[in-house]
């Protein structure tokens, strides 16, 4: 006995499937369910799992891929800040960044305060990396600076130390942050000190072989180069040495952390 | 049969005349189980998948690719004098597809917004909360993909009841005709899968392979711990097309699926996944 005839087994099959997937989100209360911090620190859980993971594989201090020089993309995507502005950045730019000043203290037994001028004599290291956004794009770049763990041993880290945060010129303020209260606009970003002591960790201060022009970070930026392109913020004017990052700004550990983005982004 | 035929039968005869089907046990808890953990998490992480994407709407083959270069697929909006307009670009392609791609009405407002927000999750645009979902429940497909893989492998079910015998690949063409005839197997064949299930079955577990390989490749960490496999792929932007690709193929075996399932009867179907009881249709229904 056929009860569908083959038609309305056709259009149910088709039309369910249709509907399954374009009503999941409210099949699943999927907003509501968004908008709970507790089930909002459920899914948070899954952060702690990807970044024990990651920190498994590459416990060898794995390196990025470096790329040939004709990888480097006629186009490298600048992105978040293109132009701090203000009358102190201009003030930096016409004058060639000659005043400028990497400040680097916190946990530290030597605080420094170094000029680019400075920074340029020390020994460098240059590569050629692939750039990844969180937005899924890509760009191949070559950079050269000062690897960041020579400067962190000259400061002299000292013991309890866990994170490198970094201050910078350039003020988001058109994103809101999530929940509560609005975090500052100035953006920040930090990383562990696994990441921070990694060869491929450079202060920058050249892009495909000139110095950094202002919508890519000038006159300093940082490469991650196993993490999202957030993590890497330009315009560094201040780097702090931190055992806990939760006093700073929104608290996360981030200018886009304190706006709900992940604070490990090796994925 | 004819109508005079049937009416010759007497009632109590006509109750004979269908005899009880026959009811086996079809599938196995873990089977039953990872399928339904499985179905949903599919549907988040398309839906999910599909919110990140709007983030840059935007697919490349290659290494690398960003808004200057030349997109395999893009989803658009375009202003024109008629208004904010959806464009679809595939390869050399373009589709007008305002309403649903490119802009669609978001709020009652004509949105510029790649995948509308009935097929996104959650339903408003924030790559923060969709990349939230998408990797707490990729932790959950690879758990329960290694709970499946484990079981079948161990209870040899995956050697047994996916992988085609030789006859089954003789049978291929035997079997396509029945499909578009929608003819389902009766009886004894019916208390196995056929060979285009098998075949079914055995693609939807190489696409969900793929998709956690290309998944993988597009995470940076992932990419220093094996830089080799993402160039095997073709690079990072191509593994993020394949991830969509793949992931466009999963959706159509659900629709095929679904589909196929309703036809074959719903509610037995349907039961034998949940409780393990499959009614056998009679060789003469």
């Amino acid at each position: 006995m056929t009860i569908i005839t083959r038609r309305q087994a056709l259009i149910t099959g088709l039309s369910g499937s249709g509907l399954l997937l374009a009503g999941c989100s409210k099949i699943f209360q999927a907003d509501t369910l968004t908008e709970s911090a507790s089930f909002q620190r459920v899914l948070a859980a899954a952060q702690g799992w990807t970044r024990g993971t990651q920190r498994f594989l590459l416990g060898g201090g794995e390196m990025a891929r470096e790329y040939k020089p004709a990888d480097i993309s006629a186009h490298f995507k600048a992105n978040g800040t293109l132009d701090p502005g203000g009358e102190y950045y201009d003030r930096q730019v016409t004058g060639g960044f000659a005043s400028w000043r990497l400040q680097i203290d916190g946990m530290v037994t030597h605080p420094l305060a170094l000029s680019v001028a400075e920074l340029r004599r020390l020994p460098a290291r240059s590569q050629i990396t692939r750039h990844d956004c969180v937005e899924g794009w890509s760009a191949i770049g070559g950079w050269t600076g000062v690897p960041l763990a020579l400067l962190l041993n000259a400061a002299g880290v000292r013991a309890g130390a866990k994170y490198v945060v970094f201050y910078c010129a350039d003020n988001l303020d058109g994103e809101p942050a999530k929940g509560g209260e609005q975090s500052p606009g100035q953006y920040y970003e930090s990383i562990g000190l696994t990441d921070a002591m990694h060869p491929q960790t450079l202060i920058a201060y050249d892009m495909n072989g000139k110095p950094l022009d202002v919508p890519h970070g000038a006159p300093l930026r940082l490469r991650v180069e196993r993490q999202l392109g957030y993590k890497m913020a330009k315009y560094i004017q201040h780097i702090q040495v931190v055992s806990d990052f939760r006093g700073i700004s929104g608290g996360h550990g981030g200018y886009w952390e304190d706006r709900g983005y992940d604070w490990y982004a090796g994925i | 049969m004819s109508s005079s035929a049937a009416e010759a039968i007497p009632e109590t005869a006509k109750r004979h005349a269908r005899p009880r089907r026959e009811v086996i046990r079809r599938h196995a808890w873990p089977v039953r189980l990872t399928h339904w953990i499985n179905a949903l998490t599919i549907f988040i992480m398309v839906g999910s998948g599909l919110n990140i994407f709007n983030a840059h709407p935007r697919l490349y083959w290659g290494r690398t690719g960003a808004d200057l270069d030349k997109p395999f697929l893009a989803l658009e909006a375009v202003k024109t004098p008629a208004g904010l307009r959806g464009r679809t670009t595939v390869g050399p392609l373009r589709f007008d597809t305002t309403g649903v791609l490119g802009v669609s009405r978001e709020d009652g407002e004509q949105t510029a917004r790649a995948w509308p927000d009935w097929v996104t999750l959650p339903s408003y645009t924030d790559l923060a909360d969709a990349r939230h979902w998408h990797f707490f429940f990729a932790w959950i497909l690879i758990a329960n993909g290694a709970l499946y893989l484990t079981w079948s492998l161990a209870r040899r079910h995956l050697q047994r009841n996916l992988w085609p015998t030789a006859s089954d690949l003789r049978a291929i063409p035997r079997s396509i005709v029945d499909h578009i005839k929608l003819r389902h197997p009766k009886g004894e064949a019916a208390k196995r899968y056929n060979v285009l299930q098998r075949l079914a079955y055995l693609g939807l577990l190489l696409l969900v392979a793929g998709m956690v390989v290309t998944g993988l490749c597009m995470s940076p960490g992932f990419d220093a711990f094996a830089p080799w496999l993402v160039e095997v792929l073709g690079g990072r932007q191509t593994a993020r097309t394949l991830h969509f690709l793949f992931a466009f193929a999963i959706v159509l075996f659900i629709v095929v699926h679904l589909t196929e399932v309703v036809l074959a009867g719903p509610i037995n179907e349907v039961r034998s996944m949940i409780t393990g009881r499959y009614a056998v249709p009679g060789e003469h229904e």
